[in-house]
Parts: structure tokens; C-alpha cells; sequence
């Protein structure tokens, strides 16, 4: 009998611990497929976040380092420019690469350094209990934001990719969801391409994730799918932000 | 016998790290360290090695952690501020057991404080920093050959112990020229294998990096492990040096530059007939409690010189106990002690009975 379906192999069989409905599982899957399809497992070095997938280690079955709170794009510089021929994917939370990290991310891009970044937006802080995050949408409920978030007292909403591709340096930046099979189909052609484009060398590429967090944001799975079609996809347009230029 | 050269401290740091293999360099300017970056920008790609002015201090060492993770020989040098904000990867190094070169060429603080030399990090090198049960092995060259020397060792000590090692230097070493030899070396033989870099997992199973260990009892188990190391660093790592403490009646205990200034006051004073000798610590961390006992066994009174406002006179407290007074006389806040001062520090308490 021919196998269609199974576990890629750069996903280690093993539970995880993310809760019911959150996304963070569908996107460490693409991640892995698209190792897999490109061969690349046994040159792959991961960078875990500190956030809900600071263990993403364990669910990876490639080499992996754990990075300080928002710190991943440094730390992927240095194994980049030490061990050139590695291929080097960072995961980080908006809490993570938005807030704490912003000044590393926004130098990291702006370098061109040869890395992948796995940005995984949800609005909120998801590990440390729901607190506001720099991607909190306005007037939305949080730990820290009771009455819903205030752009005139808590600033705006950072949309990251359209920052980051205001910069010189990106290769290729892209916001994709998982809401459906055809965004999961579309996001695994992202992260292909931005995995892609580093293994030609042309630079820095970031896909953007827009993930769920049913815990935090108090909604059953389902409806939390429908909040990031009907609410945040709205606020953070998919698309691809930066291309190279195809050369053709 | 090598041929010697005139070199200022900074730049000799430089050459010895390269020389000592290191071939990943990640900084951000701070006077009065910035000819080590401008040296090693120069020279890095020359030797097919990698120099990359970081953002930040906080960028800068998280990029030597990267680069540790894949075994490279890897250095970062800062002066004190830039140290401050160097201690999150610091700890994170010394939780994840990476092995790396660090330099502080100290500046008189606190806060932006002043960009002449200080001693007033001491407690900040040898105490912690940043969070955590950690130890770093701390060094304190006091000339610039020994900069030299001492830079080199370090990142076989880091490989040794597979720990961050720190170079604790100060403006005046950094700033100053003097002939130095710079002798080719090799990685000394006994090096562990690094098994344990992540640079893929070809061929081998996954190597993860992390010092996250969320069930509190593994957590102590690696504390208890690191602790082991620690004690193993202590027992093997102790450096001094004495000058004339065999008759001696007042022993100074300085380190670094203030062992330079604190060994001409002893001259003056052994001229005018006063026993005086002087103790060295050059590992600061493990401080060298039993030789500074030892080596103080037969004076009636100790003082400690330094340019701070007695940060190692605890150290020394600790190792010469109750047995006799321990004095102090520091300059502090980039202001360094001057041989007659501490002539007159030592006539004062010689005299007064103190
Ligand atoms: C220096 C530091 N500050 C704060 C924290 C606490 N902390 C852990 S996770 C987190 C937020 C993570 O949120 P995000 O990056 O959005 O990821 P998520 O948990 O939502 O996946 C914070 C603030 C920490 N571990 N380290
Ligand atoms: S807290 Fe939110 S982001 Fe974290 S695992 Fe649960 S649902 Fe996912």
C-alpha cells in the first residue's frame, strides 16, 4: 500500500504542549514539511523564542538553540555568519520579535542577514497569560488593557510587515493565515519561498503568521479562526510585502 | 625568540585573539575600547574570519552566543555600560555552557560615569552581573604583554570548562603602549570534542542549546552540575603573583594597573627601610583566598590598593579573616592612585599603629 500521508521527518513524534485550537502546531508543521521537501534537515539550526514555543525545540527533529526573549535575530546572525552553509530559521512570538526584540529584528533585516524568520502573530501575550502585546488590535480585551486597547494611551498596533519592508534589506516578507486549506496551502508556498530565498542567498526573508490564541482571547477555536478572518486580517493584510525580483 | 613590538593594549588584545584562533568578532564602539573593534575590522577578513558591528551591546552578545553555538572561537569586548547590557547573554552563555571571550576595558561608572580607567566593576565580574547561580573565571592582567598572554589562554579556558571567560581590564591597560611578544600558539591538546555545537545535525541526532528547565528539580540537578564545574574551575584556576611578601610587615593587595602603581610605592617605601610587599591576584574569580593568606601569614597589617571604593576588600577580608587589620586606600570615579599616596597610606598606618 502506498503511504500519502505521515509525519515529516523534521517534525519529532512527540506531543506538544499548545493548547486547543492554537495554530502554533499547523504552522510547526509547514515549517518541517517545507524542510523536508527541500532536504535541508541535517543543515537546519532553529532558534526558539521565549513565548509559547520556547520549547519548539523539542517538537523539531533538527539541531535547535533557545534565544533570550526577542533576542532570536541575533543569535541566528551569529550562527549565520559563523556557520554559513547551515540554514538558519528563527520562531518568535509578536511579544517576542515586536516588542522586546524590535531593535534586533529590525537590524537583522536591515542587514540582509541570510535568515528565515517564522513570525507568529497573535495579538497578544499568549504565554505569560494574555497580556497586550505591540500587535494588539485597537479596542481589544486584554490582561492589561481591560477596557480594550487605547491607541492614544498604549500607541498603535505595529504591523510588521509593512515596517520591515519599508527597509533595504528584506529579500522576501510575506503575512499569510492558516484559517482554511487554502490559506495553510498558501502559507506552505510562503514559507517555501522565504526558505528558499535564503538557500539562494538573496537574503532575509520573513513570513508572518496570523495565529490564534483561543486561550487568551477567550473564544472556542472556531470562532477564534473567524476573529483572525474577520478582525486581524483586516488590521494586517495578507500578502507578500518584498519580492526580489524574479530574474527571468 | 619572537621579535617584540610596541603595541597599545586594545590592539595586542586583538592580535592575540587572533592569533588564538578566535575568528568571529561582534561589538559596538565604547570608549575606550574601540581600537579592538577598528583593529579587528581591519584584520578579520584577512584571516577569513567574521567582524560585524552589532546595533547594541544586547545584539552584540546575543550574536556571540549564535556564533558560540556552533563551536567557533568567538569574542566580544565592551567597556562598562556596554558590559551592563552584555549581562542577559552572559547569563544565558553560562546557563547554556558556551564557551567565549569577553573584555571589559573598565571606565569609571556608575552609570555613563567617566571614560577614564576604573576598578569599580569588580563586584559586577567576579559576583554574577547578570542572573542566576553562575560563575565566569575572571581575569586581571596587569601588563600589556600579559593582556596579551592572558587573552590567548582565555579561549582554551572557555573551551576547557565550556564557560564564558572574561578579560577584566581597565582604560589605562587598554590605552597604554609597551613591547609585547606575540608568540604563535596552538589550542592546547586536551580540548573536549564539541560534540555538542549546533551547526546540523548531519549524520548525528538533533544537539539542542537551551538553559530552560521548566520541572524545578532537573533545574537544580544542571545548577548542581554547573556548581560541580565551578568548584573544579576554583581548584584549577587560581593565579597570583608576590613580590617581595616573604619578610614583608605591610602586604598590598592590588590587581591589574593598581598592582603597577601600588609595586612602585612599595620600592619607595622598601627604600626608606619599611617591609613592604605586595600580592597580585590575576585570577580574580577564583580569587586566591589561601596564597593571599599564606602570603600575608607573617605581616601585621594588609592594605589593599584599588580604584574603586574597596570593592576587593571583601575578597580580601574573606581570606585573611580576623587575624589582622585590613586597610583600604582607593581612588574611585576614573582617578588613579598616584605611588606617593600610597606611600603615605602605608607610612600613615605603619605609624599610626593602625
Ligand atoms: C527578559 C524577559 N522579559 C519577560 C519575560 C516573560 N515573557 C515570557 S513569554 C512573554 C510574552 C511572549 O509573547 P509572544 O512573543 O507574543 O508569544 P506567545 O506566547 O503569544 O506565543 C513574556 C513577556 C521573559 N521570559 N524574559
Ligand atoms: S496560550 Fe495561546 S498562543 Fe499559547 S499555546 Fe495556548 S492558545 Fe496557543
Amino acid at each position: 500500500m502506498q503511504k500519502v500521508f505521515g509525519r515529516p521527518e523534521a517534525l519529532a513524534d512527540v506531543p506538544t504542549h499548545y493548547c486547543p485550537g492554537c495554530t502554533h502546531g499547523i504552522i510547526h508543521r509547514l515549517i518541517a514539511e517545507v524542510i523536508d521537501e527541500l532536504g535541508v534537515r541535517e543543515r537546519a539550526v532553529g532558534i526558539s523564542p521565549v513565548g509559547c514555543a520556547v520549547l519548539a525545540y523539542d517538537y523539531f527533529n533538527c539541531d535547535f538553540v533557545e534565544a533570550s526573549h526577542g533576542r532570536a535575530p541575533a543569535v541566528a546572525t551569529g550562527i549565520k555568519r559563523a556557520s554559513p552553509n547551515t540554514v538558519v530559521f528563527t520562531y518568535q512570538g509578536d511579544g517576542d520579535l515586536a516588542s522586546i526584540g524590535a531593535g534586533e529584528i529590525v537590524h537583522a533585516a536591515s542587514r540582509g542577514e541570510k535568515i528565515t524568520v517564522i513570525f507568529v502573530n497573535n495579538a497578544i501575550y499568549g504565554m505569560t497569560g494574555g497580556q497586550m502585546a505591540p500587535t494588539t488590535l485597537p479596542g481589544q480585551r486584554t490582561t492589561t488593557s481591560p477596557r480594550g486597547r487605547d491607541p492614544e494611551v498604549a500607541g498603535h498596533p505595529i504591523k510588521v510587515c509593512e515596517l520591515l519592508s519599508s527597509l533595504s534589506g528584506p529579500a522576501y516578507i510575506a503575512r499569510v493565515s492558516v484559517t482554511n486549506p487554502a490559506n495553510v496551502a498558501k502559507a506552505r508556498r510562503t514559507v517555501k519561498k522565504a526558505f528558499e530565498t535564503q538557500l539562494d542567498g538573496k537574503g532575509f526573508s520573513l513570513v508572518e503568521f496570523l495565529s490564534t490564541c483561543p486561550t487568551n482571547w477567550g473564544l472556542s477555536p472556531v470562532d477564534a479562526l473567524k476573529w483572525v478572518d474577520d478582525k486581524m486580517a483586516v488590521y494586517y493584510p495578507l500578502g507578500e510585502y518584498t519580492k526580489v525580483p524574479e530574474v527571468g | 625568540m619572537a621579535e617584540r613590538i610596541l603595541m597599545k593594549g586594545n590592539e595586542a588584545v586583538a592580535e592575540a585573539a587572533i592569533i588564538a584562533g578566535c575568528r568571529c568578532f561582534f561589538g559596538y564602539p565604547i570608549t575606550p575600547q574601540n581600537e579592538i573593534p577598528e583593529y579587528m575590522s581591519r584584520r578579520m577578513p584577512e584571516v577569513g574570519g567574521v567582524f560585524l558591528q552589532a546595533e547594541s551591546e544586547v545584539a552584540g552578545s546575543n550574536m556571540v552566543y549564535g556564533a558560540a553555538c556552533t563551536g567557533a572561537r568567538v569574542m566580544t569586548t565592551s567597556s562598562s555600560p556596554g558590559i551592563s547590557l552584555m549581562q542577559e547573554a552572559i547569563s544565558y552563555m553560562a546557563g547554556a555552557e558556551l564557551p567565549c571571550v569577553i573584555v571589559n576595558i573598565v571606565r569609571g561608572g556608575p552609570g555613563l560615569g567617566g571614560i577614564q580607567g576604573a576598578q569599580s566593576d569588580y563586584f559586577q565580574a567576579t559576583k554574577g552581573g547578570g542572573h542566576g547561580d553562575y560563575r565566569l573565571l575572571v581575569l586581571g592582567p596587569s601588563t600589556v604583554q600579559e593582556l596579551v598572554d592572558l587573552t590567548m589562554e582565555a579561549f582554551d579556558l572557555a573551551e576547557l570548562y565550556r564557560n564564558p571567560v572574561m578579560l577584566l581590564g581597565d582604560a589605562i591597560l587598554g590605552q597604554m603602549m609597551e613591547p609585547v611578544e606575540m608568540r604563535e600558539r596552538q589550542p592546547r591538546a586536551d580540548l573536549p570534542p564539541k560534540t555538542w555545537a549546533t551547526t546540523g545535525a548531519m549524520g548525528r541526532p538533533k544537539n539542542v542549546i537551551t538553559s530552560l528547565y521548566l520541572d524545578p528539580a532537573k533545574l537544580e540537578r544542571h545548577n548542581l552540575r554547573l556548581a560541580d564545574k565551578y568548584r573544579r574551575m576554583a581548584a584549577e584556576q587560581v593565579r597570583y603573583a608576590t613580590h617581595m611578601t616573604e619578610d614583608a610587615d605591610v602586604v598590598l593587595v592590588a590587581y591589574g594597573t593598581t598592582a603597577r602603581i601600588a609595586r612602585a610605592a612599595l620600592e619607595r617605601a622598601r627604600e626608606r627601610g619599611l617591609r613592604v610587599g605586595l600580592f597580585r591576584p590575576i585570577s580574580l574569580w577564583p580569587f586566591p583566598y589561601e596564597a593571599l593568606a599564606a602570603a600575608t601569614a607573617g605581616a601585621s597589617r594588609v592594605l589593599v590598593v584599588e580604584m574603586s571604593l574597596g570593592q576587593m576588600v571583601e575578597d580580601v577580608r574573606l581570606a585573611c579573616g580576623d587575624t589582622k587589620p585590613v586597610h583600604f586606600y582607593g581612588r574611585t570615579g576614573g582617578m588613579s592612585p598616584s605611588p606617593r599616596e600610597i606611600l603615605d597610606e602605608i607610612v600613615k598606618i605603619v605609624e599610626k599603629g593602625a
